[in-house]
């Protein structure tokens, strides 16, 4: 492949606007590889001003048409940019696209550094890097591999509904792989949604009905993902359906069970904590799937060894004590991950007494409490249950835009207390103050429902509350909860007795989120919220190719722009089944078979499960489809028996050399 | 008769066992006798230098070089005996790789010569170091200069084949002289220059009978410390053996003989650094998540250089400490 001097090698230096000429001295870059690299083969360096462009690829085209590249390096921004559009640029003038080579000078070079001097040389050193690399790449062909048209989408939120009906309704098979007894998320919780205060039931119960009448749609609900193998195209997935001790062929739904279960339990999950459910449950009456689960760590039977009233009440003898948990194996081609967030948890904030201070309620109790299906049938009330407040006070920010906490806006919760201070205005007649930082409500029709809560007569005081306090320091303070405020607008402190406050808490993160990436081979950022591929121009993708990410998932956001995105990923995945077969890109590894030794330090290593060991002829193989080139095994085989192409040891050590410009005159290289 | 070809083998820096296992192959060495004229072989028969010099270049058919380069004689000689011969082989790990006097390249060559001449085991209390030059009434007598690093035979001269092993087995010694002797008479042709002979291409645990699973290591246990199953690859037992990362050649004699390979025959094909090799590889089957689960796995490998470097440090990428480095390029400069 080298060694003959055979090499013809064009160079081109992108300015990328100000992004790299601002730092580096591109012009420089540019005549110094034409006149210092020519000896290792360079026959061109040009420097454009945005290489990526279509006339900067035309650069490419026509010099390799008309000067006969054979090897093409593009020092601009990182390979996961631009990498596809150069190849492809090689691809169309004939050249083999694995024969080009990216050098990131913008995100290694000048975004990093400030010496322009020092940036320059090391620009340089890069390309000699790049330029020494390029001469042991080998024109690699792609892999075709078909893609499997069913899809699995993991958490039936909104978010995974709307993506889950979209891909079926296409006349695509989906599963959805749902944690809790029923599908429906943080939705299902609320009463009324903002900012057309429609209810949430209304809206979202027909669309709950659609996935579990779907034909297209396997829903497995009490269900959670365990492994995932394989790649785009071709993953398999284990599911763990927990038992639910209950013959899912049998039950009716009809609820008896529930209904003559002697033990009822704090429903943490569903009601937040203010109501009751029993020991077997659907968590609300609208669940779907419309079949109970039973919770043996609260049962009488497992507790003491008798009860059993609802295996003897059920009239189509449906329930199961020995039912076990069920693994399930499946094959799907995508992967939509829709895990939505928790909320934060109010007890951290300690200055604002929630948990001590019973008239201090989260948001998420106080959606349960204007539920008319909630425990309270609607009724706005104390925590004991019956006296109506007279003054409550919505505290916006809670553990969001918060330094202690956390840095984020939660996006939601200005309008969401601007929700709740129309709902307790209108339930209760209550005098309401809201008091917020800044208010955020930049979306359709949000600022119109500012306005009106205005216009209801609503209290809004700007200002972040230092403390929320049942200690009177006057007559009229006695009995109340008192907020102490700093007011910015007027300039002074404020201290303001209610009946109710009410924690505006923030999204964050399910509790879980990194172990979920990892099962499914993505990232989490460092606030904890699933990474997307690009945070402008590819929010629904992940860097795992197959995996999209909707929802609050990946970052807080409200009911219209989850379902937007549940849709979108859904919109990806149908343009991925449609092409019908996938190019796997070839960067592979394979084990040499002579070479091998058979020491079988490799076999146990590969995430992707690609390698096989030869008990027979004591040889390792590797799957090349299975393979996705994590490099893994090429690092550990001690033999030196696997390759990987694209990254060859002689292509990794002629970098190296290039990086040290061993084979150029160093004193001209700084200057 | 026409003229037999002329062979020699020369030691640089090593300890012998290369020219013992030469004399090892037994009535093959007569073959040698019967179809090469042995113009110099220091260890064996009497020689000097001056006769070497005045040879005509290239007159040397085959040279076998053991040793690495220690000292400017060792230098001097790799150079005269490359311009005099037409084949060179680096014979044995020291002048493949380094070998044992390679570890030295961990120190400056300073502090070598305190250990050897000043240290508790040297009853040196006048101070006295060995000068490399001294006059006498005869005149100025010298002995060789030690250089700051250790190198191998090819760092220093062109090499044309590689034959590793510490020392190479005879019977692989035997096979290569079969080979030349064909080549003389015609039945056979030299490999490609810069091939490795006398040994195979795979490692070590190929030739090894020993059965070997998915690896998985809790802990390291040092040989004497165990009574490790016969049948079962040492590795796995977790006994430290440099098998899967050693080139094959030697019939696995140590994990036969029940203990553990230290990586004699050096690395294998086409890698680059042998230690770094073997590090990844052990690395990647430690099995545990925890770091300090993993430093106390870890800590059981007690002499990590002696584990991963014996034959190999002048050898591999980083060829020294930054001590010994530094001394080298200081010499290099003032040579040029
Ligand atoms: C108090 C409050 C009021 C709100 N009011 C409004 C409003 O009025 N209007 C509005 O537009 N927005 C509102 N929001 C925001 C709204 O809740 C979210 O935008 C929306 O629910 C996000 O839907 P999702 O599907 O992404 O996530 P979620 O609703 O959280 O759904 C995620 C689902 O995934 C499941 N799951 C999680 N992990 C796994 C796993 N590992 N395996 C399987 N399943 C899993 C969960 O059980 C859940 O069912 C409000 C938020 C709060 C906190
Ligand atoms: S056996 Fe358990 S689930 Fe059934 S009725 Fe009794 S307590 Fe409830
Ligand atoms: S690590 Fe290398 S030599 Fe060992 S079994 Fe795997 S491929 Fe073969
Ligand atoms: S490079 Fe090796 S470890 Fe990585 S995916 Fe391929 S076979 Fe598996
Ligand atoms: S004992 Fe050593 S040489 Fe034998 S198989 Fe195990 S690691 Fe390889």
């Amino acid at each position: 492949m080298t060694e003959n001097n055979q090499e013809k090698i064009g160079v081109y230096v992108c300015h990328c606007g100000t992004n790299i000429a601002g730092v580096v001295n591109v012009q420089e870059v540019a005549e110094w590889a034409a006149s210092k690299l020519k000896h290792r083969g360079v026959v061109i360096a040009r420097e454009y001003k945005f290489m990526c462009s279509s006339l900067g690829q035309e650069l490419i085209e026509k010099d390799i048409k008309e000067l006969g590249l054979n090897r093409v390096v593009v020092a601009a921004c990182s390979p996961h940019l631009h990498e596809k559009t150069f190849r492809t640029a090689c691809a169309n003038a004939g050249l083999n696209p694995f024969l080009c080579e990216m050098v990131s000078i913008r995100e290694q070079v000048s975004w990093v550094h400030t010496d322009k001097v020092a940036a320059t040389a090391k620009a340089k050193a890069m390309i000699a890097g790049g330029v020494e690399r390029v001469r042991y790449n080998s024109p690699l062909e792609p892999l075709m591999v078909p893609i499997n048209p069913a899809t699995l989408v993991v958490g039936g939120g909104i978010a995974g509904i709307q993506s889950a009906l979209e891909i079926a309704d296409a006349g695509h098979h989906v599963y959805m792989v749902e944690r809790e007894p029923s599908i429906g998320g943080h939705m299902a919780q609320f009463d009324k949604t903002f900012p057309t205060l429609d209810c949430a039931a209304c809206i979202l119960t027909p669309k709950m009905v659609s996935v579990g009448s779907h034909p297209n749609i396997t829903l497995l609900t009490w269900s959670e993902v365990e492994k995932v193998e394989g790649y785009v195209g071709n993953f398999t997935v284990t599911v763990r359906k927990k038992a639910r001790k209950i013959n899912e062929e049998l039950c009716t739904g009809c609820g008896i069970c529930q209904e003559k279960c002697p033990k009822k339990v704090i429903d943490n999950v569903y009601e937040a904590g203010l109501g009751y459910r029993k020991a077997i449950y659907t968590p609300f009456p609208q669940a779907v799937p419309n079949r109970p689960v039973m919770d043996v760590e609260n049962c009488t039977y497992y507790e003491k060894g008798t009860c059993k009233a609802c295996e003897k009440f059920c009239p189509t003898n449906a329930i199961d004590f020995d039912q076990q948990d069920e693994i399930l194996n499946f094959e799907v081609g995508n992967i939509v991950l829709a895990t939505g967030y928790d909320l934060f948890d109010a007890r951290r904030v300690t200055n604002y007494g929630y948990g001590r201070l019973p008239n201090v309620f989260t948001s998420l109790e106080v959606e349960r409490l204007t539920n008319a299906a909630g425990p309270t049938t609607g009724n706005i009330v104390l925590r004991d249950g019956k006296t109506v407040p007279k003054a409550v006070g919505i505290i916006h920010c809670v553990g969001s835009r918060d330094r202690n906490f956390n840095n984020y806006c939660s996006v939601i919760c200005c309008m969401q207390s601007l929700k709740f201070a129309h709902l307790v205005h209108e339930r209760t007649g209550a005098t309401v103050y809201n008091f917020y930082i800044d208010m955020r409500t930049a979306f359709k029709d949000y600022d119109e429902f500012y306005q009106r809560v205005l216009e209801e007569g609503t209290l809004f005081v700007r200002g972040k509350v230092a403390e929320v306090s049942d200690v009177p320091r006057t007559e009229r303070e006695k009995g109340k909860l008192i907020i102490q405020v700093e007011d910015t607008l007027v300039g002074k402190q404020r201290r303001i007795p209610v009946d109710m406050v009410i924690l505006s808490t923030g999204l964050e993160p399910r509790k879980d989120a990194k172990e979920v990436a990892k099962l499914f081979g993505i990232s989490c950022s460092v606030n904890g919220w699933f990474i997307e591929k690009h945070p402008k121009l590819d929010p629904i993708a992940t860097m795992t190719e197959g995996i999209y990410i909707a929802g609050c998932a990946q970052g807080p956001k409200d009911i219209p722009n989850s379902v937007a995105q549940g849709a979108a990923a859904s919109a990806r995945v149908l343009g991925k089944i449609e092409q019908k077969q996938i190019a796997l890109e070839p960067i592979r590894a394979s084990v040499i078979e002579e070479k091998c030794s058979g020491c079988r330090i490799c076999n146990g290593l590969c995430p992707f499960n690609a390698i096989t060991f030869h008990e027979d002829r004591m040889v390792t193989e590797i799957n090349p489809a299975l393979c996705q080139g994590c490099g893994t095994c090429v690092a550990a085989c001690p033999a030196g028996a696997i390759t990987g192409t694209g990254f060859s040891n002689d292509q990794i050590m002629a970098q190296i050399e290039g990086l040290l410009m061993l084979n150029v005159d160093q004193e001209l290289a700084v200057a | 008769m026409t003229e037999k070809p002329k062979f020699a083998m020369y030691w640089a820096a090593s300890c012998g066992g290369c020219e013992i296992a030469v004399l090892n192959i037994h009535e093959k060495i007569l073959d040698v006798d019967a179809n090469f004229d042995v113009v110099f072989w220091p260890v064996a028969m009497d020689a000097k230098y001056k006769d070497v010099e005045a040879m005509e270049d290239g007159s040397i058919l085959l040279t076998l070089f053991n040793g690495g380069i220690r000292n400017d004689e060792n230098e001097h000689i790799a150079k005269l005996l490359r311009k005099k011969s037409k084949i060179l082989v680096a014979f044995g790990s020291c002048a493949n790789e380094g070998c044992i006097p390679g570890l030295a390249n961990l120190s400056d060559s300073r502090e070598i010569v305190h250990t050897a001449f000043n240290t508790i085991s040297t009853d040196n209390p006048h101070e006295i170091y060995p000068m490399t030059s001294y006059d006498v009434p005869e005149g100025e007598i010298h002995i060789p200069k030690i250089l700051p690093v250790l190198k191998t035979l090819d760092q220093v001269v062109d090499v044309d084949y590689y034959m590793p092993g510490c020392p190479p087995e005879s019977h692989q010694i035997a096979a290569v002289i079969d080979l030349v002797v064909d080549v003389l008479h015609g039945k056979a042709e030299l490999p490609p220059k810069g091939t490795v002979i006398g040994a195979g291409n795979s490692t070590v645990c190929d030739e090894c009978k020993r059965t070997r699973n998915v690896k998985t290591i809790k802990s390291f246990q040092r040989i004497w410390g165990v009574a490790p199953d016969p049948s079962l690859c040492l590795l796995e037992q977790g006994i430290p053996c440099n098998g899967p990362a050693t080139r094959s050649g030697c019939n696995a004699r140590c994990p036969t003989a029940g203990a553990q390979c230290i990586g004699c025959y050096g690395p294998a094909e086409g890698v680059a650094d042998y230690g770094a090799r073997l590090i990844s590889a052990f690395a990647s089957v430690i099995d545990a998540k925890d770091p300090q689960e993993i430093d106390r796995i870890l800590d059981g490998l007690v002499d990590p250089t002696g584990q991963f470097y014996r034959f190999n440090l002048a050898g591999s990428l980083l060829k020294a400490a930054v001590p010994a480095w530094k001394a080298e390029s200081t010499h290099e400069k003032e040579k040029a």
